[in-house]
């Protein structure tokens, strides 16, 4: 169980990293990555994000979903079960951590519609992993997200100084980045650690 | 047929479960906020710059419901914003004196300099540099634009290697003033008529600032004797100006015997009123002189 728990999270945070080798969740990758402080407050509510879904969707996929057939309507069930879950999340914080709301602040509703959340929760459900797999997938994921946005942010924090062609300036460096970025991340696709 | 209804009713009846949990969370987690507060975010600029000292607008809004803040704190949106934040809360506003971001460098040095820089065109990477930079004044304005690029407002540029603020479109909100590694940039109530300044900030003394700058301080102390409210005093060979004090009238100006001092923006021209000032002045004086002795001349018979 620990070995297997072990390979999903190493897997989820390096070879099939959601940002680098499976290209979801750009839109904040690239829209909140010009620096590293509001890159990681980014990555840590994504994180957070992405555990609490894969914990709700698992019991609503496995006792209503799959009972009744319903397989086929997952997305449209866990769009609603994730944007409701964020919207209860941001009211449950701002009552009870106002510390932890202010410091995640405009990132959490912005995750309502982030597609890294919505394919860990349609991944956990394609890989029929069990409760436990699951969260440790979606946590690990959010990890894996929090590494990349990081990196991201803090090459872009340099690229700011450094003297790039007329052409080149400000969003095309950064997708050029961001593509050397995944280029070396694809160095992890052949890990194997326990077979 | 069935099956369709049935996935719109797990659907609907999801749908409303969520809708009915959140709108019992919403009543549970309901965090009390002043109404007062929203409508103070409402007439604020919205530009986040935090020249109040708040963490943005929000932050600033909250400080004044809580009764914390000053209405008229708001830099950016000067006397209307603070008008309407004081109709808010129903207290008196208080005049606001609108202040600018004043570049204390007239960028006379830059035809000074020490070495060829050719690192990143930045302030703050040259400023770390052996001499504090390239530039020969080891007071003056780099001319790299660090301040450009923090400025919220688009409101200072750099000119022929100096800094520039935009009066007009400077909110004083005090980032250009933080982010200068030379610190030669500071607020200064802004006057639209008579705004006298000495752009400098060099604390050298003369002989140095004469080698490396056209016309720097030298703190020869001409415009504090000559000012006739007292309102420039010199320290550390650098004239300031108290703007409490200062009436506008150019006297110092005139004195400047570096031709720094401006007024509205531009030195004022010297030698040109005072060549033919001073001729008219002679003859004046001759005349006074001749008409004395002869007014003389006559009283002197009439004692007799």
């Amino acid at each position: 169980m620990g070995v297997e728990l072990l390979t999903i999270a190493l897997g989820a945070i390096l070879v099939n990293n959601f940002i680098f080798s499976q290209f979801l969740g750009i839109c904040p990758f690239m829209g909140v990555s010009k620096s590293t402080d509001t890159a990681s407050g980014m990555g840590l509510a994504v994180t957070f994000v992405m555990g609490l879904a894969s914990a709700v969707c698992w019991p609503i996929n496995h006792f209503i979903l799959e009972p009744n057939g319903l397989v086929f309507m997952q997305t449209i069930v866990y769009i609603l079960v994730i944007a409701s879950l964020v919207q209860f999340i941001e009211m449950f914080l701002q009552k009870s951590m106002p510390s932890l709301y202010t410091a995640l602040g405009v990132y959490l509703p912005l995750i309502t519609t982030n597609c890294a959340v919505l394919g860990v929760v349609l991944q956990n459900t394609q890989n029929s992993y069990g409760f436990v797999s699951s969260v440790v997938y979606g946590v690990t994921g959010g990890l894996g997200f929090l590494l990349a946005i990081y990196l991201f942010a803090a090459v872009r924090e340099k690229l700011e100084f450094a003297e790039v062609p007329k052409s080149f300036e400000g969003f095309p460096i950064a997708l050029v980045t961001a593509g050397l970025l995944a280029l070396s991340f694809m160095g992890f696709s052949g890990l194997k650690i326990f077979g | 047929m069935t099956k369709v209804i049935f996935c719109v009713a797990i659907l609907a009846i999801m749908g409303a479960v969520f809708g009915m949990i959140l709108a019992f969370a919403a009543k549970v987690f309901a965090v009390e906020k002043d109404p007062r507060e929203e409508a103070i975010g409402g007439c604020l600029p919205g530009a986040n710059c935090g020249g109040c000292g708040f963490p943005g607008c929000a932050g600033y809004a909250a400080a004044v419901a809580a009764g914390k803040a000053p209405v008229n704190a708001c830099a950016a949106g000067g006397e209307a914003v603070a008008a309407q934040i004081a109709e808010i809360m129903g207290v008196a506003a208080g005049a606001t004196v609108k202040h600018i971001a004043a570049v204390h460098c007239s960028g006379c040095g830059v035809n000074y300099t020490k070495y060829n820089y050719q690192g990143v065109h930045d302030c703050l990477a040259a400023s770390r540099l052996p001499g504090g930079g390239p530039l020969g004044c080891d007071f003056g304005c780099l001319g790299m634009g660090t301040c450009e690029k923090v400025c919220p407002f688009d409101a200072i540029h750099v000119k022929n290697g100096v800094a520039v603020v935009d009066e007009d479109k400077c909110k004083a909100c005090n980032k250009c003033v933080d982010a200068c590694p030379r610190h030669i940039i500071a607020l200064e109530p802004y006057k639209t008529k008579k705004h006298v300044e000495i752009p400098c900030s060099s604390k050298a003394k003369g002989p140095v600032v004469t080698k490396v700058c056209t016309n720097g301080c030298i703190g020869c102390s001409l415009c504090a004797k000559a000012c006739p409210k007292e309102a420039i005093t010199v320290e550390n060979f650098l004239a300031k100006i108290d703007y409490d004090k200062c009436i506008g009238c150019g006297i110092c100006a005139q004195k400047c015997p570096r031709h720094l001092i401006t007024v509205d923006g531009v030195v004022p021209e010297i030698k040109k009123p005072a060549a033919p000032a001073a001729p008219k002045a002679a003859p004046a004086a001759a005349s006074k002189a001749e008409s004395a002795p002869a007014a003389q001349a006559e009283e002197t018979p009439k004692a007799e």
